[in-house]
């Protein structure tokens, strides 16, 4: 087992290049165990890239990343496929398959990665959907009979399946109504407390932000320029960080205390 | 590999039910089998330890509950002991969440099953009726005002359905025309009616071969294509952008269409023939030592401008049948990108089906008129 004191994530020195276009140059970025890190930057900073490179769907072309302590860079398939069952990903779209219920959805990793029996598999399944704040009767609907707040449940729902220590969100309530997004917050919120997660979100929701976030790493210039809590980036003094204080959304969505 | 403690494990005598090892999702599979054939502990009062217990998540959690429950469904039970402390709250929660049941779903009794596939059946070709019906009403509309008609969409449908399939077209005609001459070359051969072989490769390709065969390829490559272009957008919600801005769908996707495939699927049958009967002329001469002058020659007597005729007046028959299947099976995808796959299938297979039925009900036409 690794010591409980590396961090989940440990970038050094990311290079990524589209052709000639530079992304990311000589990017650092940790997260710790147990936080909630958000990943914020203007659109084309790199923070889906950057992402795909966490949960290994895209090499860098240079620098390392570590996973638990593991890395992942030219890693073998097997140690690959060992790592992705530890952490989750919630898709933006969901990306549940359309062929299958949201029962057998949350069962793929279930049926994949463990020998449990058919019944037990789907009583497992059962209960993350109701962790996910579903309710059981949608455990048999389509994905397309879903509501858009449903499928990001849902898919919640298959990202927690095994259990995952750490969770990746890409825009997790993008597309939802307030109410539902602030649902889902929550739901973030209480799932990391109950079982001790570590969760990774790109966000553009300011609200999410100041609630969910401990830590927020803004990308920008093809580096992370900035990693802290919301109410000490407050005072820092850059472009790409004050875009997220200044104005009326985001005066808006600030807590009572931060507007001194 | 594996070591004992890697893997949840579970022991009892009389009043004590001990869990050790790793109870997580990974881990459990033998002691959830256990617990199914439970013959567990009978004393009297059962204590659960759980102090061995070295991780748990939520399906162990679960687990975990349900070994509580049935052992309490035996005996007077029992606490469990020595859960660690953020073991101890997960266990809590996940016991208050309680057994969830799915929905009972309802199934159809046979008969009533066969009943919803009929009433289906119908329904379904109400709907293509309904469509055919309006694609003619319009069409004939827009054909009395040809000004209206989008021409540009039309011909570049054209391009797209007609010349593009050249290549494939002239190919595999040629290929089955090559074919037919040698099955024809060896029975021929025998009787010393070498001559024939221009009759045979000229009335088969041109009155049934060339038709179906172009009509078959251009199924499979275009009217699939029509299905699939018009269900993304109906997915993308394009069709009803379209609505919206006032623009009638049919006018725009289903007429040229429609027209387009009337126009590039005779042409292409004109073209089949034509490669099909020098695949023949070929053979001939390779295999038979027939000479290209007298097989033209022949060809010429045996092939009457009317049999062509009576081949290519099937075609604009086959391109309806194909392009409304096509755009039709477009317009009943909804939801999901599997419903994408599953109407091109059914578009391919019911245009092919109806191809060939609509070709042997020619025949049937063709010989009661003595033609």
């Amino acid at each position: 087992m690794t010591d409980a004191a590396t961090p989940a994530i440990e970038m050094r020195g990311i290079c990524t290049r589209f052709g000639k276009t530079v992304i990311h140059e000589n990017l650092d970025l940790d997260v710790r165990r147990g936080e909630v890190l958000a990943l914020v930057g203007g659109s084309g900073s790199g923070k889906t890239t950057l992402l795909q490179e966490m949960i290994m769907l895209r090499e860098p072309n240079a620098g390392s990343i570590r996973l638990f302590g593991e890395e992942t860079v030219n890693a073998s398939t097997p140690v690959q496929e060992r790592l992705r069952q530890r952490f989750g990903v919630l898709f933006q779209q969901g990306a549940l398959f359309s062929a299958l219920t949201v029962l057998q959805n949350v069962g793929v990793p279930l049926r994949e990665h463990t020998r449990l029996e058919n019944s037990l598999i789907d009583q497992i399944a059962l209960l993350k959907i109701q962790q996910a704040g579903l309710p059981a009767e949608s455990a048999l609907k389509y994905p397309s009979e879903l509501s858009g707040g449903m499928i990001k449940r849902a898919a919640l729902a298959r990202a927690m399946a095994l259990d995952p220590q750490l969770l990746f969100l890409d825009e997790p309530t993008a597309g939802l109504d307030p109410a539902s997004a602030s649902a889902f917050d929550e739901l973030v919120l209480r799932l990391k407390q109950w079982l001790g997660l570590t969760v990774v979100m790109v966000t553009h929701d300011l609200d999410s932000l100041w609630l969910v976030a401990d830590r927020v790493a803004v990308l920008a210039e093809r580096r992370v320029i900035a990693v802290a809590p919301m109410a000490e980036l407050a005072k820092l003094d850059h472009p790409a960080v004050r875009v997220y204080f200044e104005g009326p959304r985001a005066r808006a969505a600030q807590p009572k205390s931060a507007l001194t | 590999m594996k070591q004992a403690s890697d893997i949840a494990q579970l022991d009892w005598d009389a009043e004590r039910i001990q869990c050790r090892g790793r109870w997580t999702v990974d881990a459990l599979g033998a002691v959830a089998h256990k617990i199914e054939s439970w013959t567990g502990p009978t004393g009297a009062t059962v204590t659960l330890d759980a102090g061995a217990v070295t991780a748990l998540d939520t399906a162990g959690a679960w687990v975990l509950r349900r070994l509580q429950l049935r052992a309490a469904g035996q005996s007077e039970v029992s606490k469990i002991e020595g859960l660690s402390a953020p073991f101890a709250d997960l266990f809590a929660r996940v016991s208050e969440m309680g057994e969830a049941q799915l929905p009972h779903v309802s199934q159809l009794s046979g008969l009533a099953q066969v009943g919803r596939q009929t009433w289906t059946g119908l329904e379904n070709l109400y709907c293509f009726m309904s469509f055919f019906g309006a694609v003619m009403a319009r069409g004939g509309a827009l054909l009395l005002q040809p000004w209206r008609i989008r021409w540009r969409a039309l011909w570049v449908d054209v391009y797209e359905s007609g010349v593009m399939a050249l290549g494939i077209v002239g190919m595999l005609s040629f290929l089955m025309g090559v074919v037919f001459a040698y099955q024809g070359a060896v029975q021929l051969k025998a009787f010393g009616a070498n001559i024939y072989i221009a009759d045979l490769i000229g009335l088969s390709m041109t009155r049934e071969l060339g038709p179906i065969l172009a009509a078959i390829i251009v199924a499979g490559r275009t009217g699939s294509a029509y299905t699939a272009q018009i269900g993304t957008m109906q997915i993308t919600e394009e069709i009803a952008a379209l609505r919206t801005i006032g623009i009638d769908p049919m006018d725009l996707l289903v007429i040229p269409r429609v027209l387009s495939l009337c126009i590039a699927l005779p042409l292409l049958t004109v073209f089949a023939d034509v490669a099909g009967i020098v695949g023949g002329m070929l053979l001939a001469k390779l295999q038979m030592g027939l000479g290209f002058a007298p097989f033209i020659d022949r060809l010429q007597e045996a092939v009457s401008a009317r049999s062509f005729l009576l081949g290519i007046c099937k075609t604009p028959v086959f391109a309806l049948i194909i392009a409304m299947i096509g755009c039709y099976q477009g317009f009943r995808v909804s939801g999901s990108a599997a419903s994408v796959g599953q109407h091109t299938t059914l578009s391919v297979v019911q245009s092919i089906f109806l191809v060939i039925v609509a070709d042997a009900q020619f025949s049937v036409l063709f010989s009661w008129l003595g033609i």
